[in-house]
């Protein structure tokens, strides 16, 4: 409740939380808004030459290359793309939090064996993971979230490890732990607290890129597939068109931007609200 | 004994002429330096294993052969061979090599460096992939089963002659002499590179490979010594890899690049046509290509010949075209018109939607049925493959589309019972060769449909292939126009089971600089891609 | 500290050896058949076997596996399918484009990252810190094909103030580079805006300033080398991105670097060169992430090593 109210305090916050409302309404609302049906390939929808039409009064915003309206499918691409950019990219980043914190806090063997096991993973070629999935599974939605999370979780692990161990020593730490704190005290309180802002900013910063690699999964097989559209593989099929047709980059492109920036503002307030290093200083 | 053919080096010239003596201002030049782009990286320069269709062109100018193709024609002439004489029955082929032809480190080519060349295309150790090419040589099958390392059937009486004996009569041996996999090169190059003679090329044919710096360029100059006076035209051209299409077409228009050797990206296409230089930087004209989808006749409902009936009704071909940007023309038959054989009278199925929903109840699918559409990953193929879907859902056929990587594309194709249906885009069958024959085998005969075959219908009809093998065997000159009525038949009398939807022919768009010249059937020469023995630089 | 790396260094062959181990498995899972594509559409079931068998791929995986190794460990990465080259030949070939490309696009990630985190973090709470951080925003979100090419069409194309292709001079590695920093940038913009308000929040810092030192001095001194931490470990993630990810900015300026080989051998199956490149940026990984673990504590001298 008092998180509710000091967002609603901060004008950008609200306005951040104003819009990802929004849009998720509007994924959910998407067959009583969407002009026409997202798949349809429409006859009047390409000139005779086969280009695409610009936005106009008859396509709000435009066609596709295929003739199929714009608007309507970046309405029903929402579904898709707000799943993968919100669970896709929460499952790595909290992956990516507990191996990090994990790995910092606990020397010795067990926390090498986890960064090894993170060195591996990075190493490891994800592309290939994914053509060969595409090729033995069925493509689906959570396929494509469980190859996304699998491959985003080793940066933020990466950088948490790096993070938690420069905490482990700080003086406050070191304090704690001389009066006897107990281990999951110090993670919870101390630590965590600390991460927030890390675990923010790729939370938020994740989202586009990662609503940007999910085209590129279904590009190879595994996500979402044709004609089923979402904002990625809108821009994806279509970026080459992006002189003789900007608007089907230029409108899904602009709509991810302001999610993820809708969310990285909510990100930001909650952060400031969180933040153990703000709250009772100055 | 042996029938002289009316074929011998000056009628070779002369024809090869033909083209340009239409327009005399065009007439060739001599020189220049030409850039051409392609994305792909050029994997061999080794004519015994390179088949893709970047390096096709490439090989071609690099090696000689016994015969080949008059320049922008599918019509053979003598090269190396300087004449040609072909037994009654069709078992025996004999040349006379043209005397003093080198290879570009100096040796002259003689008549046991066509045999070793050969020998080692089919050579199982060489892992080249046309050895099946030559099957007809007496002595294939011992080579390729590891009994013997030559091949009986290959002659060399002296240097200046070399005959080939053949197990069976083969139309198209000529044909085969013709292709990439027949070029002619000196074995001791082929030693001396030690595995690498991909790298390292060394032939006698219009040009010679003068650098090539790995992932960047390959530049190549004219062999001075080629045997044709005043061919090629150019000095030398250089190939740039990893090169974007969509940038190659920027640097095209700034004049930086003077052949965009992949063509015109769709995103670039109607810019590019309707600028005021469009007319002439635009090649466009038709190629041995026809794309279609496959309807396995091994998976259910498919192995109903109404279903595919059907099927072949509900494709709207026309829209297909026009997302193509007009770049295509509606199929009716497999083969494509430019092939020999082709029937222009055969309409095909015409497109309509009422009477194929009727055939779809006949074989009790009023409701429609759930069936799986192939296609390959890159543009245009999953548009054209959406419009194909949308087309289905018409009649009834929910058909979910699965977008994947070439290779995988293929094997799902050449695995029995799993694909239902492919769109062919990307692999379609562009011939190897222009002869009806070469559209039948591998991909509508029985003995492509077998395991990791290309038959993925998977139609398999023992009288027509008897009409081929049949056909095949024609292969005395005077039966020429006989033999290609024969095909030609057999590709419409397929389409009574309709094992495939035949839905474009495919023309080939390729962009060049306002300084090239000659005619557009050298810029898409039906056995080349690009030939570079005879583009030119305008003076 | 020797022992201490000779034991990174242990664990460091086995990981390239995990990733070898794994990377051979999925190839063999992958339905497509190298001896298919090699062999072409007019291939006879014949060719293909015999391709098959002189490619060795009609051996068992473990044999297969345990071939590939023995000459891994003698330096041999074996013999690409589709070019028939030895594969260090042709990853050696273009490991200098991809190294030169990622220093350079490092570097100007850094250089914009830093200066608009610190910008950022100094002015916490203002305009210039949400309009900085929206324009890092815009960076990261864009398509890496669109930025690549609206860059090459405005500066190259139009502008002619740099090549629009090719590989060689300096001029020819300004437009990739930049491409990769304005989209890369972002992550260290942010990484660095939040360490240095971290930093400017600690009682030294507090104490600093209070002394009396002077801004520049308080950020020179004291509250970068902070940053250096996160900025060291964003950059052993970076590695990996650049070794994998960067292939469409070097299509889109034709810059022959190692993810352009190895895009073409995935689609032609040449199972040599997508073992080898994949070892080759594994290894780039490891490297410098190891850098990245034992620089750690030569800046932060808080940090015992383990």
């Amino acid at each position: 409740m008092r998180v509710l109210k000091e967002i609603c305090r901060q004008p950008t916050a609200l306005f951040g939380l104003a819009v990802v409302l929004i849009v998720i309404l509007m994924a959910i609302a998407a067959p009583l808004i969407a002009p026409f049906n997202p798949d349809e390939q429409m006859f009047d929808g390409l000139t005779l030459e086969g280009a695409p039409m610009p936005p106009g009064s008859q396509f709000l915003l435009g066609t596709d290359t295929l003739g199929r309206d714009l608007f309507s499918r970046m309405l029903f691409g929402a579904r898709t793309s707000l799943i993968i950019g919100l669970v896709a990219n929460g499952i790595a980043v909290a992956i990516g939090l507990f191996v990090g914190i994990t790995a910092g806090y606990m020397r010795g063997w067990a926390g090498n064996l986890l960064m090894r096991f993170t060195d591996l993973m990075m190493a490891f070629p994800a592309l290939l993971l994914a053509i060969v999935l595409a090729a033995l599974l069925k493509p689906s939605l959570w396929i494509v979230a469980m190859v996304i999370a699998l491959v985003n979780w080793v940066q933020v692990a990466r950088i948490v490890y790096t993070e938690t161990r420069g905490l482990v020593e700080r003086d406050f730490i070191l304090a704690e732990r001389s009066l006897g704190a107990g281990h999951g005290r110090i993670l919870l309180l101390h630590i965590l607290p600390h991460l927030v802002p890390t675990a923010i900013v790729w939370g938020t910063l994740g989202i586009a890129t990662t609503v940007l690699l999910e085209a590129t999964l279904s590009f190879l097989g595994i996500g979402v597939q044709p004609p089923n559209p979402s904002w990625g593989n809108i821009i994806f099929e279509s970026q080459s068109y992006f002189q003789a047709a900007p608007w089907l980059v230029f409108f899904p492109g602009a709509v991810i931007l302001l999610t993820a920036l809708a969310f990285n503002l909510v990100g930001d307030a909650l952060r400031d609200i969180l933040d153990p290093t703000q709250r009772g200083r100055g | 004994m042996f029938r002289r053919m009316l074929l011998s080096t000056t009628a070779a010239a002369f024809l090869a002429l033909t083209p340009f003596a239409a327009s005399a201002q065009d007439a060739p030049a001599q020189g220049g330096d030409i850039v051409v782009t392609y994305k792909d990286d050029i994997t061999t320069l080794d004519p015994a294993i390179g088949y893709d269709w970047v390096n096709w062109s490439m090989i071609k100018s690099l090696y000689s052969r016994l015969v080949d193709y008059e320049p922008g024609t599918a019509n053979i002439v003598p090269s190396l061979a300087e004449s040609f004489t072909v037994a009654p029955d069709g078992l025996s082929y004999e040349f006379k090599l043209r005397k003093g032809v080198k290879f570009s480190n100096g040796r002259e080519v003689v008549a046991s460096d066509v045999k070793y060349s050969i020998e080692r295309a089919v050579n199982p150790k060489t892992q080249g992939p046309g050895a099946g090419f030559f099957g007809a040589i007496a002595g294939f099958d011992d080579l390729t089963g590891g009994k013997s390392e030559t091949l009986s059937g290959i002659e060399t009486p002296d240097d200046g002659t070399v005959i080939f004996k053949l197990s069976r009569p083969d139309a198209t041996f000529l044909h085969v002499l013709a292709i990439n996999f027949a070029s002619i090169v000196p074995k001791e190059a082929v030693e001396a590179a030690a595995g690498d003679f991909g790298k390292k090329p060394v032939g006698s044919g219009t040009f010679i490979l003068k650098d090539w710096t790995i992932g960047q360029q390959l530049v190549f100059e004219r062999n001075k010594d080629y045997f044709v006076k005043d061919m090629p035209h150019i000095d030398s051209f250089k190939v740039e890899v990893g090169q974007e299409p969509l940038v190659a077409l920027l640097r095209l228009q700034k004049g930086e690049v003077d052949i965009a050797g992949d063509g015109i990206p769709p995103a670039k296409f109607l810019e590019i046509k309707n600028s005021p230089e469009g007319a002439q930087m635009i090649v466009d004209g038709e190629q041995l290509h026809t794309g279609y989808v496959t309807l396995n006749t091994k998976v259910k409902p498919f192995d109903d010949v109404k279903v595919r009936q059907a099927v072949n009704m509900a494709i709207n071909k026309e829209r297909i075209t026009r997302i193509l940007n007009g770049r295509a023309t509606a199929a009716t038959q497999p083969l494509p018109p430019l092939m020999p054989g082709y029937d222009k009278a055969f309409t095909g199925y015409a497109y309509d939607v009422e009477k194929a929903k009727a055939l779809l109840a006949e074989a009790g699918y009023a409701d429609g049925f759930e069936t799986v559409l192939y296609a390959t990953n890159t543009d245009p193929q999953p548009r054209i493959a959406q419009a194909i879907q949308q087309d289905l859902a018409a009649i009834g056929i929910k058909a979910e589309i699965r977008a994947l990587a070439q290779g995988n594309v293929i094997a799902a194709g050449g695995t029995e019972g799993e694909a239902p249906m492919i769109w062919s885009g990307g692999m379609a069958w562009i011939a190897d060769f222009p002869d009806p024959s070469n559209f039948y085998g591998p991909i509508l005969g029985c003995a492509g449909a077998v395991q990791g075959g290309w038959n993925w219908s998977w139609y398999c009809n023992e009288d027509l292939d008897k009409r081929a093998t049949a056909a095949d065997a024609m292969s005395d000159p005077a039966q020429v126009a006989e033999r290609q009525a024969v095909w030609g038949k057999i590709f419409t009398d397929i389409m009574a089971d309709a094992p495939w939807v035949p839905v474009i022919n495919e023309r080939r768009v390729v962009a060049k600089s306002l300084r090239m010249g000659g005619p557009d059937n050298i810029y898409i020469d039906p056995t080349r891609v690009i030939n570079y023995d005879a583009i030119f630089v305008k003076p | 500290m020797l022992s201490v790396l000779a034991k990174r260094l242990v664990q460091s062959a086995l990981i390239l050896f995990g990733v070898a181990a794994i990377t051979f498995v999925l190839l063999y899972a992958l339905p497509a058949d190298p001896a298919r594509m090699l062999a072409g559409r007019s291939a006879t079931a014949q060719t293909v076997a015999n391709i098959r068998h002189e490619l060795g791929l009609d051996q068992p995986l473990l044999v297969q596996f345990m071939h590939y190794i023995g000459g891994l460990v003698q330096g041999d990465l074996g013999r690409s399918y589709a070019q028939k080259t030895e594969v260090i030949t042709l990853i050696f070939a273009r490991l200098p484009a991809t190294l030169t490309l990622m220093a350079a696009g490092i570097l100007i990630e850094v250089i914009i990252g830093v200066t608009l985190g610190t910008l950022a973090a100094l002015n916490r709470g203002r305009f210039i810190d949400r309009a900085v951080m929206t324009t890092a925003f815009v960076g990261v979100s864009a398509p890496q094909f669109v930025v690549a090419l609206l860059l090459l069409y405005v500066f190259a194309a139009t502008l002619g103030w740099f090549p629009m292709s090719g590989y060689g001079t300096l001029s020819h590695v300004v437009l990739p580079a930049a491409t990769l920093g304005i989209l890369g940038a972002g992550w260290y913009a942010r990484m660095v805006r939040s360490a240095v308000v971290d930093v400017l929040n600690q009682d030294y810092v507090r104490t600093a300033r209070a002394k009396g030192l002077s801004q520049r001095r308080i950020i020179l001194r004291h509250v970068l080398p902070n940053a250096v931490l996160p900025i060291i470990a964003m950059i052993g993630i970076d590695i990996g991105q650049f070794m994998g990810g960067v292939v469409v900015v070097e299509a889109v300026y034709g810059w022959p670097g190692i993810g352009q080989l190895a895009w073409q051998a995935i689609q032609q199956v040449d199972i040599p060169i997508i073992m080898g490149v994949t070892l080759t940026s594994a290894l780039a990984i490891i490297i410098g992430n190891l850098i990245a673990d034992f620089l750690a504590p030569v800046i932060d001298p808080r940090i015992r090593s383990n």
